[in-house]
């Protein structure tokens, strides 16, 4: 006998939650959008430019110590934070002026300063990006992000109908936002991996909202007489075991990864796993549900108003706009 | 939908068996492949810096240094021109480079015409489109020609000088005896260095930026010291610094040779002393015996980007072309300047604009928790499809493993990297590849719930979820295509192996699994579908 996630024949009403799920999406947003006005997102190097290494010590180190320790070499304004565990420690600093070699300059003058006050200390990553440079990788990655967006609008609108179009970008929308949310309120290091994983995330909660709104346009071509509303429930409920089957294998394999993969892609992984949450829940309760709010039409409120066939209804649900 | 003629079913084994083929000598130790047959696929996947370790270094050149050389070569052009012009030197004065043009007043307005028509010649057709040259002959004011390089021009000097400069960093980091480094160039004017198992990117950088222009010229006896230090030298004179010690030299402008003929430079002793010595082919060396025999007696200096590192006196003509640079080197700065002379001058000036250095370490604990991660995350999914799906999830297990190798087998083939990004890339691809898997067997469950045969079932299921499937596909393609146009570095790395991951995870969980489940259902013949 198999494991069934997710009973036969559901038939929860999601429709009819609507406005609850409506109004914590909005409220999501709006909290989203506060964190990020108010605390910001915490920019690697990437993003602002600077020099910053990855210092793997003995014993943990005390922090105020070791900052003012790597200050006190007159090196500008250090920022600390733990990495993965609380031996292995990210400084980040401005990135030092002059010529060709300033950089190395800086980091053999800590390296030297830290061997003698800590013993022994590995250097294991180093990395600078010049201004010039980190301008540029948020304009490509924002530029990434957006026409990811767009291409999804314009491909959902082409192969489905306006309303799809819209309805999936809203939600999106608000799965990014969230995911931004999410690196303001931790403050994990923001840099270009996790620009990756939020476009990994548009691609999957997108994934999700072409299965259901395949099964919605699936079932409005199969029951002609049906409202929207039942018809919605009825697609959200058939699709509900794969929805729910494969974010659990998702979540599943992100959890591995999260617990044992490298410490560098914490960040990438942590906001993978949380797209793929909010992601299910906007598909499930937000994306579908806002066909109705946009006036999508079923076949036979189109065929009231013009009853000449198929055809001309089919035509009519994608030009009239309800009442 | 489950009828599988002879040559489908051949056709699928055969891509799968090279897609498996190319991904065994991934798990082989390089010294062990190295020695298996030629036809047998050797080539191991690429690993990124973050995984393997080294340094990675991107390159900048100024390409306001690269018109500028242009206007200084330009400048000399126009004056042995219109010395050679036809009918007699054309007489000019104010020959001068201000505001990225060159300017030059003739004096004699009959010859204007002469002048213009020479100047014309030197000029070159550049780009694609036709009539268009890489410097633009006006005459202003009656009698003053204006030569400004056109932006194709500046273009043409840009790339030809980039492609040099490649060539050049390519020299100088081989001298460094460093193993397999990759140099490309980036956009217009970008260079990205990348050198595996390289810790302390220092003494890379030291050679990368240095331009390594060696001149030599005469030293200006006459110039008054007083004006030097202020910095005023008489025409046709130049005030420089020296490379290691206070204090001005004035030296002629004309150069008498310059270091672009020397074949050898090689560190050595004289008297105790480190030195670098140098030897010109047979013209520059002919061209070194005339300049000499014809200034003994005079001091010149020999000048590297600018700056005077000595200036002794000619003593005799040297006519062998091999001569010595003495100044206060070290042991280590006399190597490097052998170097950087044995490797040529770089046509333009470079700047690190971005470094990274990964220890090996922090490589070798990303490979292994990278593997331990993507082994852990395919048992725990190979468990939740087999307790769910039964039998139809061995099959979607089986096609998972042999989507993963394909995705090995096609980088390795392709010669593609695989960075830490590109693992996560490989956990979503297992993501997808589950999800098709998912479709299809929840289709199956539903019309088997309302009553269909096992055939029937099997069929509707695989039908209508390969259409969504499809749909979905086609956005994730649509969107990693996007990231590989648009994206930088790591995302990059991320959207290869998600665009793989897409074709062979389609191909593995629609066709082979639907293979299996056809053979299947042909040998067994089940009367009851349990999913």
């Amino acid at each position: 006998m198999t494991l069934k996630l997710v009973p036969d024949n559901t038939n929860i009403g999601f429709v009819r939650m609507r406005y609850w799920a409506f109004a914590l999406t909005i409220a999501l947003t709006l909290g989203s959008l506060a964190l990020l006005g108010i605390r910001g997102l915490n920019l690697g190097v990437d993003f602002v430019g600077g020099l910053t290494m990855e210092v793997e010590f003995k014993s943990p180190p005390q922090l105020d110590g070791l900052r003012a320790e790597v200050e006190g070499l007159n090196v500008g304004k250090a920022s600390l934070q733990e990495f993965g565990n609380n031996r292995t420690i990210l400084i980040r600093l401005p990135l030092p002026e002059g010529d060709q070699t300033a950089v190395q300059k800086v980091v053999a003058k800590v390296q030297a300063d830290l061997k003698a006050k800590y013993g022994e200390v590995s250097f294991r990553r180093v990395e600078s990006v010049s201004g010039k440079v980190s301008q540029e990788l948020i304009q490509k990655g924002a530029l990434a992000v957006l026409l990811s967006m767009a291409a999804v609008a314009l491909f959902t609108w082409i192969r489905f109908e306006w309303y799809f179009g819209v309805s999936t970008v809203v939600a999106l929308v608000h799965d990014v936002l969230v995911t931004l949310g999410f690196f303001a309120l931790t403050q994990l290091e923001f840099d270009l991996n996790v620009i990756a994983a939020i476009l990994t995330i548009i691609g999957y909660s997108l994934n999700d909202k072409v299965v259901i709104d395949d099964r919605i346009r699936e079932n409005l071509r199969k029951y002609r007489k049906m409202d929207i509303g039942p018809i919605i429930d009825l697609s959200v409920n058939e699709t509900l075991p794969r929805t729910v089957m494969t974010s659990l294998a998702m979540i599943v394999a992100l959890t591995a990864m999260l617990l044992l993969g490298p410490d560098v892609i914490f960040g990438f992984t942590a906001a993978m796993l949380l797209g793929i949450v909010v992601g299910t829940y906007s598909s499930i309760f937000v994306s579908s549900s806002l066909l109705i709010s946009l006036g999508i039409k079923t076949r036979s409120d189109a065929s009231e108003d013009a009853p000449r066939g198929e055809r001309i209804a089919a035509r009519a649900e994608r030009v009239a706009p309800r009442k | 939908m489950l009828d599988f003629p002879q040559w489908k079913i051949w056709s699928i084994m055969l891509t799968l068996f090279v897609g498996l083929a190319f991904a065994v000598p991934n798990f082989f130790p390089e010294a062990t492949v190295a020695n298996w047959p030629s036809w047998v696929p050797h080539k191991q996947l690429n690993l990124g810096l973050d995984l393997r370790g080294g340094s990675h270094i991107l390159l900048e050149a100024n390409t306001d240094d690269v018109r500028k050389t242009k206007l200084e070569g330009l400048e000399e052009t126009v004056r042995s021109e219109l010395r050679g012009a036809d009918g007699g030197p054309v007489a000019f004065t104010d020959l001068s480079i201000s505001g990225g043009v060159l300017s030059i007043t003739i004096t004699d307005p009959t010859r204007l015409d002469t002048a213009v028509e020479t100047l014309r010649n030197v000029t070159r057709p550049v780009g694609s489109l036709s009539g268009q040259r890489d410097v633009e002959v006006s005459v202003v004011d009656g009698n003053r020609i204006i030569l400004t390089p056109t932006d194709a021009g500046i273009a043409t000097a840009v790339n030809s000088a980039m492609t040099q400069a490649v060539e050049v960093i390519r020299r100088r980091i081989d001298e460094l005896g460093t193993r397999e480094p990759t140099i490309v160039r980036q956009g217009d004017n970008r260079i990205v260095v990348q050198v595996p198992g390289l810790q302390d990117p220092s003494a890379l950088k030291a050679l990368l930026g240095k331009t390594a222009k060696l001149e030599f010229k005469l030293v200006d006896v006459d110039a008054d010291p007083a004006e030097a230090a202020a910095g005023r030298a008489p025409p046709g004179s130049q005030v420089l610094q020296y490379a290691d010690q206070p204090g001005v030299i004035v030296v002629k402008r004309r150069v008498m040779i310059t270091g672009d003929q020397l074949v050898d430079s090689q560190p050595s002793f004289q008297d105790g002393q480190a030195v670098v010595s140098f030897r010109f082919d047979s013209a520059g060396g002919r061209r070194f015996a005339k300049a000499t025999q014809e200034n003994i007696g005079k001091p010149f200096a020999i000048i590297l980007d600018n700056k005077v590192i000595s200036a002794p006196r000619i003593n005799d003509a040297i006519l062998g072309g091999a001569g010595i640079i003495s100044g206060s080197f070290t042991t280590e700065s006399a190597n490097n300047l052998a170097v950087l002379l044995r490797s040529g001058k770089l046509p333009v000036e470079l700047k690190v604009i971005e470094e990274r250095t990964v220890g090996p370490d922090l490589g070798a604990d990303s490979i292994r928790a990278g593997a331990l991660a993507s082994i852990a995350a395919v048992l725990a999914v190979a468990t939740l499809m087999i307790l769910t799906y039964g039998r139809f999830g061995i099959y979607s297990v089986i096609a998972l493993v042999l989507n993963v190798l394909m995705i090995l087998g096609i980088m390795s083939m392709l010669g593609a990297t695989l960075t830490l990004p590109g693992i996560a890339g490989l956990v979503l691809t297992i993501g997808a590849a589950v999800d098709a898997n998912v479709l299809i067997n929840e289709r199956i469950r539903e019309e088997a719930r309302k009553g269909r045969g096992i055939v029937p079932s099997i069929e509707v299921g695989y039908r209508d979820a390969t259409r969504t499937i499809w749909d979905a596909n086609s956005l994730n393609i649509i969107v990693a295509v996007i990231m590989f146009s648009f994206g930088s570095g790591p995302i990059k790395g991320f959207a290869v192996v998600l665009s793989i991951g897409i074709a062979t995870s389609v191909f593995t969980a629609v066709t082979v699994t639907r293979l299996m489940v056809a053979r299947w259902l042909s040998r067994r013949r089940p009367s009851t579908l349990v999913i």
